[in-house]
């Protein structure tokens, strides 16, 4: 909403700068967006022109001498219109004008023009900026006030307001100025809305029926006669423009006047096209066409709201009139429609249409039956103001149910309640008075409310205790800390074991990403792997997605992760070890889809930093396995890693993590045509997808148990082994580690060649024994090992490794 | 025949040679065989001499004896100092041909860190966490129901157009879409006052999701806070006071702030709150010229929240009798915090991932 300040000075008087009524506004909650500065001229004086001469060198240019007030001044003028006694814009030299023939703003220069000297410039309003003519020079009233600045006379400040979805009041000046008086304290000036009506009597010229009157509460009209199409007057004009809204003609003018000054959309129908001069307002018929003003034809639905005649529909109610009844040059007879159209229907009927007016934009912020009236009137006196004829005797006033004025009590002790400071009983009725509710004491301690109609978003007790607080200023209210009990603490472990897997994956080198929940369907498709006969959740799709690439929630992090791996592969010198904590969204056909929480990351690139120390290897499955064992180690989990294929990994390269005997975890080298369709360019990635919940259910149950180191010396031995090459590793490490004396056995090689046989790969392993009571003895050692040994022959055909 | 002063007189002559020939040994084995000559067990000039002393009368034998073990004790410290010496000036001697160049780079291991959105979530938490509220979390798909309908924002309300809603294509069976992504972390203070009667002092941190076109300050995907207390006695002062500490907390003590007026459907009455600019100080122009500050537009401060009592009608549809209770609701946008905190000049940076925007937190 731009309120140009002379325009709000026309029913308040402000008494403070316009940087401190932003401000103030501001603080009330009607927020300033910025105050423009117009007509800012620097050097240039309401002026009045003394004498004109002709040019001594040159017929068509005039000497002229300005009386500024201070000084009298000799100028060059050209324009047609100069002539002696007018008020004029004088610019003196050094002043900032428009050049017409440079066309920028340039700061006058002294000049010679034909061999006399012009000591600054008689303007234009093209050179004022304030227009674009140019004929001639801006020819101002007779009581301008000579040798005042011209931008103390002209100027104008804008102020660039944000109105709130609960105060549609404050989309109208008459309701900013409200709002200025309140803070100010002082009172303001309403329009005048009278006017004589000196034509027949309305009702014997116009008919009018509201077939629906749910969804027109109510429906005024006035009627003018032998009106005059024509421009308004350039106040009217000025204020149009300076508020945003550019000049038609004097009725279309009046109306859009009135609309911003009331904040009551009308319409101006040319009545001589209306049929019967009957009006009727009703819902649409299915599939009914009409022309709106902007000349797009539009299909029509109930329950859309219509003005209509016996003919036909002739304007879409609240929102556009019709072509069909616009006026034009030639009309003479004006029917001014000022109706209250229901809030939700003119939404629906903008919605369905796509089309929104500064009209319907008001009618959809709430009911406002009180204003019609006031606002035809006023537009009635304007209309005959500005474009004459004869007004018919009386208005049409169509209201069946008149609604009651709302009335609220407040008392002092729940505005203390509410804000903890007390407000006394005369300062909370005074305040209240200045916007125009009503306040009638009851006892010492409450008002009886009286709202007034266009505060239709008060209508409980609370609403008083903000329009106090905001006019007094929240300022005044004290600052103190909650003094209430603190609830009892919830513990949350499914959140602290979140956060705790973020800071150990930070902790393990990867750097953490946060991708958007939403992403493309095809996406899903390519990285979905093989399903294990689970019931699938279906894919959820945005009903207005932002994009192609946004279209499905999640099901899964994987395409999010591929996607900031190959955003980053570019700098593919560092190491690409990424991984996000987020939700997947898994909808099973009712209520609302699970949102399990997983932790999930992508490999690639070299191991570390590539350094002048030496080169790590480039990231593979055992980087992103020994990530997830450090994790699971440093949460106390046992976890057991199981080959397991699946499509969406490299065949042979992946795994399923048990633990507590369910799935926790999966990880694996992603499958290569998967890494082409993201274009990855890294010739490996490993990917890593931990699920939370199930991981919640593997932590210990209680803490950690404390064991004493042991206080006697241990032994160590090696342990080389051959074993078929179908055994896994982590079995023969359980099989040692079982006997009771072993405290941990470390494989420091893996070797498969030609120094060993085919179908056979060698282990070989460093077993650390010891005992928690007394030194082993070297049988004790010597028959530990043997017995291991014999184990793994028997268990898994491992045999000692031949030395040599 | 060996006497007892010829004993003596090789005494005091070995015990010269010696120290001076210990001197002049320059390495290990020098030192070695130095030791066998003069201090060996067997065949060490002392133990010969100590051997010899056999045939000496008692007298003499404890005159010679005191000097010789005068003479050994001597010449063992002198070899134990030389030791050390010897080590020192070699432990000089390595320690300048081994200096490193500290200024080469060190060997790292991998370096991760938390996205600054995790980071500045977490010092939004910690902060309110000092202040009694506790963390919970919601479903990011809502229902129109929590969403909206018992936030005080009813269907066709016109302060849903403050909300541009990602709905998803699902339809009940009355045709009506029944799923939206939540716009707000709000839905949650319904959902935690159906399940907590109060005192209830909560945050919800959490993602939301608005239908709208992105640029440098609009994201159709970002992370808020939530923060809701109810109890009896809690005022609009307690929010003053709550926020003003918040702020302290997060921006430190030299940042000014500013309460103002503003609508919310589900508080009343509503507030926004507003830091000075740290950009411009507060003076809304760049330092020493016309210019306006492009980070507070001219204004000289900057929205960080919303907040306001909550509004009666919402403490209704949760069951919390707004007779005897009161409470204050905020909401806090997390990107724009960061944003403040390091200067950061466009919101689409945090779902880029870009690793050197990331990497700088």
């Amino acid at each position: 909403m731009k309120v140009p300040l002379s325009w709000l000075k026309a029913y308040v008087d402000v008494n403070v700068s316009v940087d401190e009524l932003a401000h103030r506004l501001t603080m009330a909650g009607v927020e300033s967006g910025g105050v423009e500065q117009l007509c800012d001229w620097n050097d240039t004086y309401v002026g009045h022109v003394l004498a004109v001469e002709p040019h001594p060198n040159a017929d068509r240019l005039r000497l002229c001498t300005v009386d500024i007030g201070a000084e009298q001044l000799q100028v060059v003028c050209g324009a047609p219109n100069v002539a002696v006694d007018q008020n004029i814009a004088f610019a003196k030299v050094g002043a900032r004008m428009f050049d017409t023939h440079s066309g920028k703003t340039e700061a006058l220069k002294p000049a010679k023009i034909r061999g006399v000297v012009s000591e600054g410039m008689i303007c234009s309003v093209l050179e004022l900026g304030i227009g674009e003519e140019h004929d001639g020079i801006l020819v101002l009233p007779d009581d301008a006030p000579v040798g005042t600045l011209l931008s103390d006379y002209l100027g104008d400040a804008v102020l660039d307001l944000e109105v709130t979805a609960n105060r549609p009041d404050c989309l109208s000046m008459l309701g900013v100025a409200r709002e200025v008086a309140a803070f100010q304290g002082n009172q303001m000036t309403e329009p005048d809305i009278s006017y004589p009506e000196d034509g027949e009597p309305i009702d014997s010229l116009a008919t009018v029926e509201v077939a629906d009157p749910e969804y027109c509460k109510r429906y005024t009209a006035s009627l003018i006669t032998d009106i005059t199409i024509g421009s308004s007057p350039q106040w009217m004009q000025d204020r149009l423009n300076r508020a945003g809204q550019r000049p038609i003609n004097n009725i279309v003018d009046v109306t859009n006047y009135v609309m911003l000054e009331y904040g009551q959309p009308l319409h101006a129908f040319d009545f001589d096209k209306v049929k019967d001069h009957h009006i009727i307002v009703r819902q649409a018929v299915a599939g009914e066409e009409h022309t709106t003003l902007d000349g797009i034809e539009r299909k029509l639905q109930p329950p859309m709201m219509v003005i209509a005649d016996p003919g036909g529909v002739i304007g879409l109610a609240g929102v556009m009139g019709g072509g069909n009844t616009e006026v034009t040059e030639a009309t003479t007879t004006i029917f001014l429609e000022s109706a209250s159209w229901h809030p939700f229907n003119t939404r629906r009927t903008g919605d369905a249409l796509k089309l929104r007016s500064e009209a319907s934009q008001r009618f959809e912020k709430g009911w406002r039956p009180d204003l019609p009236p006031l606002a035809l009137r006023r537009a009635t006196r304007l209309m005959l103001e500005v474009a004459g004829g004869t007004v018919a005797k009386g208005i049409i006033d169509i209201y069946p149910g008149k609604e009651e004025v709302a009335v609220v009590t407040l008392t002092l002790a729940r505005l203390e309640k509410v804000l903890g400071i007390t407000v006394p009983l005369d300062e909370v009725t005074k305040t209240l008075n200045t916007l125009g509710v009503d306040c009638k004491p009851v006892g010492t301690d409450a008002v009886e409310a009286t709202v007034p109609a266009w505060r239709a978003d008060i209508t409980i007790e609370e609403d008083l205790v903000e329009e106090i607080a905001r006019i007094i200023g929240y300022d005044r209210i004290p600052t103190t800390m909650l003094s209430t009990p603190i609830p009892l603490s919830q513990p949350d472990p499914a959140r602290e074991l979140k956060e705790e897997v973020r800071d150990l994956l930070a902790a393990a080198g990867l750097q953490e990403v946060i991708n958007y929940s939403m992403v493309s369907g095809q996406s899903i498709e390519v990285t979905k792997g093989t399903t294990n006969g689970d019931k699938e959740p279906e894919l959820l799709r945005a009903a207005n997605p932002m994009s192609p690439e946004h279209e499905y929630l999640r099901t899964t992090l994987k395409p999010g992760l591929l996607k900031s791996l190959v955003t980053n592969q570019r700098h593919d010198n560092v190491p690409q070890w990424y991984f996000e904590v987020g939700r997947e969204y898994l909808f099973y056909g009712e209520g609302l889809p699970e949102e399990p929480e997983m932790a999930a990351g992508i490999m690639a690139g070299p191991g570390a930093l590539s350094t002048w120390a030496g080169e790590e290897k480039a990231t593979g499955f055992y980087d992103a396995k020994g990530v997830l064992e450090t994790l699971f180690e440093r949460l106390g989990v046992l976890a057991a890693y199981e080959s397991k294929d699946d499509s969406f990994y490299y065949p042979g390269r992946s795994a399923v993590v048990m633990a507590n005997g369910q799935q926790i975890a999966q990880l694996g080298e992603i499958h290569p045509t998967v890494l082409e369709h993201f274009d990855v360019r890294a010739e490996r990635a490993v990917y890593f997808e931990i699920d939370l919940a199930a991981l919640l259910t593997a932590l210990p149950d209680v803490g950690l148990r404390f064991r004493g180191p042991s206080i006697y010396p241990g032994a160590l031995r090696d342990l080389a082994l051959t074993v078929p090459v179908d055994v896994p590793a982590a079995k023969v490490q359980t099989i040692i580690e079982q006997h009771p004396l072993v405290v941990r056995a470390t494989l420091f090689d893996v070797y498969v060649g030609s120094q060993v046989d085919d179908g056979v790969r060698s282990l070989a392993y460093r077993v650390f024994l010891q005992a928690q009571d007394r030194t082993l003895t070297a049988e004790e050692v010597t028959k530990t090992m043997e017995r291991t040994l014999a184990r793994l022959q028997k268990e898994l055909g491992a045999t000692q490794r031949q030395q040599g | 025949m060996t006497t007892a002063p010829e004993i003596l007189g090789t005494l005091h002559n070995l015990k010269t040679v010696a120290v001076a020939e210990l001197d002049a040994v320059t390495d290990a084995d020098g030192i070695e065989a130095w030791r066998i000559a003069y201090l060996g067990r067997k065949e060490g000039r002392i133990s010969m001499i100590m051997k010899g002393m056999a045939v000496l009368d008692t007298e003499s034998k404890r005159t010679v004896g005191a000097m010789a073990n005068d003479v050994k004790a001597l010449l063992e410290s002198q070899l134990e100092a030389r030791i050390e010496e010897m080590k020192s000036a070699q432990f000089t001697q390595a320690s300048q041909e081994g200096r490193l160049d500290v200024t080469l780079p060190g060997r790292r291991p991998p370096l991760g860190r938390l996205h600054p959105i995790t980071q500045t979530l977490r010092e939004i938490t910690n902060a309110f966490g000092t202040m009694g509220f506790q963390v919970v979390e919601g479903p990011e798909v809502e229902t129109d129901h929590y969403n909206f309908e018992l936030l005080n924002i009813p269907k066709d309300h016109p302060a849903r157009d403050m909300f541009d809603t990602l709905w998803l294509d699902h339809t009940n069976a009355d045709g009506e879409q029944d799923m939206l992504l939540r716009t707000h972390t709000s839905p949650m203070q319904a959902r935690v006052m159906e399940k907590t009667k109060p005192p209830v002092r909560v945050v919800v941190p959490g993602r939301v999701y608005r239908y709208e076109a992105t640029d440098a300050t609009h994201e159709w995907h970002f992370a808020q806070v939530e923060g809701l207390a109810v109890d009896e006695g809690i005022t609009f002062a307690n929010l003053k006071g709550t926020l003003y500490e918040f702020a302290r907390l997060v921006f430190g003590p030299e940042r000014r702030v500013r309460f103002r007026c503003d609508f919310f459907p589900f508080v009343e009455p509503g507030v926004d709150m507003s830091i000075d600019c740290f950009n411009c100080d507060g003076a809304g122009n760049v330092k020493g010229s016309d210019d306006m500050c492009r980070i507070c537009r001219g204004s000289g401060w900057i929205e960080i929240m919303g907040a306001g009592m909550v509004h009666p009608r919402v403490l209704k549809m949760s069951n919390i009798d707004p007779s005897v209770y009161t409470g204050f609701a905020f909401g806090v946008g997390v990107e724009r915090i960061a944003m403040l905190k390091h200067g950061i000049d466009d919101i689409r940076y945090f779902y880029g991932n870009d690793a050197r925007f990331l990497r700088q937190f």
